[in-house]
């Protein structure tokens, strides 16, 4: 992105790298120019950095003391908690990392539906986004069943269950998923290794998502491109950097709050009764990161139909840059999607909420109607919304609208070029 | 492309594919296949129950290939009730004769065939099971009634060896 061809100043820095160019791609991600309108909404990206790293660590730190069998899972948890040093505070924070995790790349998914950042030229920094979503519910899944507990235990096998609606090959999909006729040991032990395998397939994806998002640049709320880079934006380093370290303290207070005073309040108490496969705890729900598919899923009440509303629901995502119709990227010009955008935020809210209850009269009836509203608003409303919608005029620059802001546009233009 | 004549080299490039993609295929086959149940899973075929000390209305449930299987012993309301519905009214019709041969033992998977969660005993609407996970309700011949899952509950393989003992598998 930088215009500027960069050389080190040192003679050992310019020998290094004319052999392997990593001071350029230092000085490339320090002097990165971003647009300088960007909110603390813009600020989840370093923030899920923190947390995969976090959760990267604990993770490793995590499988030097359990051992992945089913005879053995529940009590090395335990024995984590209890007897290793610091072990308690370790598997607090990973199991709360997930949900801190969960919670930071919902702000960020949205923020990208507000200001529309997922449109052109972006489309591939959204897709790969997607792809780590999918990948972080398998992962935290996974880990979920490792401490063998009832909830690992039929959380397994009802999700494991959900390939036996495939026609045909269903049940032999999930006997082959399994290593047997149940979730036993074999699952375990693949579980475990999916486990910590995934967050390092995530880490690479990451790598692509930034790279790609380096290509065009950040979008910026107002969601227009950048007009003339020495005006409209302020380098990584430190503008942002402090900006983002800022964020990430204040998500880190939330964070510690949930580890210090509250870490069991988003689990569930029966995941401390070691599995029993001879009895199923009497309301199974996910964790709350899962519960709008959940709804989605038990709002269907035919059992292939409603596991493929459920994936329907997470993909669909993924074809978004193309179901909306509109080419204004921000939300702020578009008023009309503005408050759809604020129905789906409180849809999402209401399958959730649905997903967590059981699953039966006004329940059921609710879920099935936000069910119904999720699909209407990508399938129908974007693309009707983008071609009917009459826009907010957008301001000619990221500057203009605190500089030149003149609702002459002869004006506004004569203003901007005295300021520069 | 398409207007050249195939020559000698085209026949290489399509014969190395072809012999590359059967050796990835049989690299990749062991890879895949390591996954399924292996010789010590399958080696639990069959267990024996014993059943004396069941009396009717009262119902065992024993872990047979890692799944709970429910022996009931069932009471004559329950097998008249049982043999009494219409086949119009299943939802998956099967006759109470085929499911219960010994019309007083009712042996089937005790997994619901919606997505495996254990259903509860003399609970549900039709007087027979009920799964707590996404209410579908089975009746005294565990057949489905009202709910997501689409099957009756599994009759596995079992057999008599005695008056007191039941082989499943």
């Amino acid at each position: 992105m930088s215009d500027h061809e960069y050389t080190p100043k040192s003679k050992a820095g310019k020998w290094f790298n004319d052999r392997l160019p990593l001071l350029t791609l230092a000085n490339h991600l320090t002097d990165y120019p971003t647009p300088k309108n960007l909110n603390y909404w813009w600020t989840f990206g370093g923030i899920l950095t923190f947390c995969l790293i976090t959760q990267i660590v604990t993770g490793l730190t995590l499988a030097m003391h359990y051992i992945a069998h089913a005879d053995m899972a529940f009590e090395s948890v335990e024995h984590i908690m209890r007897d290793v040093n610091y072990g308690w505070l370790i598997r607090y924070i990973h199991a709360n990392g997930a949900s801190m995790f969960f919670l930071a790349v919902y702000i960020h998914i949205f923020r990208s539906l507000f200001y529309g950042s997922y449109k052109s030229p972006r489309e591939i920094i959204w897709i790969i986004g997607i792809i780590i979503y999918l990948l972080m519910m398998a992962a935290a899944f996974m880990g979920y069943v490792l401490p063998w507990g009832q909830m690992s235990f039929w959380g397994a096998t009802v999700i494991t269950n959900l390939f036996s609606a495939i026609p045909l090959v269903g049940e032999g999909i999930v006997t082959w998923l399994w290593g047997g006729y149940s979730v036993d040991n074999p699952t375990l032990t693949r579980f475990f290794t999916l486990h910590y395998l995934i967050p390092f397939l995530i880490l690479g994806l990451v790598v692509l998502h930034i790279w790609a998002l380096h290509v065009p640049g950040n979008n910026n709320p107002v969601g227009i491109d950048i007009k003339k880079p020495s005006k409209d934006t302020v380098p990584f380093h430190p503008y942002i950097v402090i900006k983002d370290g800022f964020a990430l303290l204040m998500f880190m207070i939330v964070f510690a709050f949930f580890v210090f005073y509250a870490p069991n309040i988003l689990g569930h108490a029966d995941n401390y009764i070691e599995a029993n496969p001879l009895v199923t705890p009497a309301h199974i729900v996910p964790e709350w990161y899962l519960l709008p598919f959940y709804a989605i899923l038990r709002s269907v009440p035919d059992k292939l139909l409603g596991v493929v509303a459920m994936l329907s629901a997470i993909l669909i995502l993924a074809v978004l840059p193309w179901l909306d119709t509109s080419k204004i990227r921000s939300a702020v010009f578009r008023p009309l999607y503005k408050q759809f955008y604020w129905i789906l935020v409180a849809d999402v809210l209401i399958l959730g909420y649905m997903g967590a209850m059981p699953a039966e009269g006004l329940y059921l009836l609710i879920a099935r109607v936000a069910t119904a509203y999720y699909f209407l608003h990508f399938l129908v409303i974007l693309p009707v919304l983008g071609l009917k919608e009459r826009t907010i005029p957008l301001p000619l620059s990221i500057t203009e609208p605190v500089l030149g802001g003149s609702p002459n546009m002869a004006m506004a233009k004569k203003k901007e070029s005295k300021i520069e | 492309m398409s207007d050249k004549k195939p020559e000698r080299r085209d026949f290489l490039f399509t014969a190395s594919y072809a012999v590359g993609a059967v050796g990835v295929a049989a690299v990749v086959w062991p890879l895949v296949d390591q996954m399924n149940p292996d010789a010590s899973v399958k080696a639990l075929a069959s267990t024996e129950v014993d059943v004396s000390s069941l009396k009717p209305g009262n119902t065992i449930t024993v872990l047979w290939r890692g799944k709970p299987v429910f022996i009931r012993r069932r009471t004559q309301e329950e097998i008249a009730e049982a043999r009494s519905v219409k086949m119009e009214d299943l939802i998956h019709p099967e006759k109470d004769e085929d499911r219960a041969k010994n019309p007083e033992w009712l042996v089937m998977l005790g997994v619901c065939t919606h997505l495996g969660c254990v259903p509860l005993n003399d609970k549900g609407d039709y007087n027979g099971w009920f799964c707590p996970c996404h209410g579908s309700h089975y009746d005294t011949s565990g057949r489905i009634r009202k709910g997501p899952a689409p099957w009756n509950m599994e009759v596995p393989k079992y057999e008599f060896v005695n008056a007191n003992t039941i082989k499943i598998g």
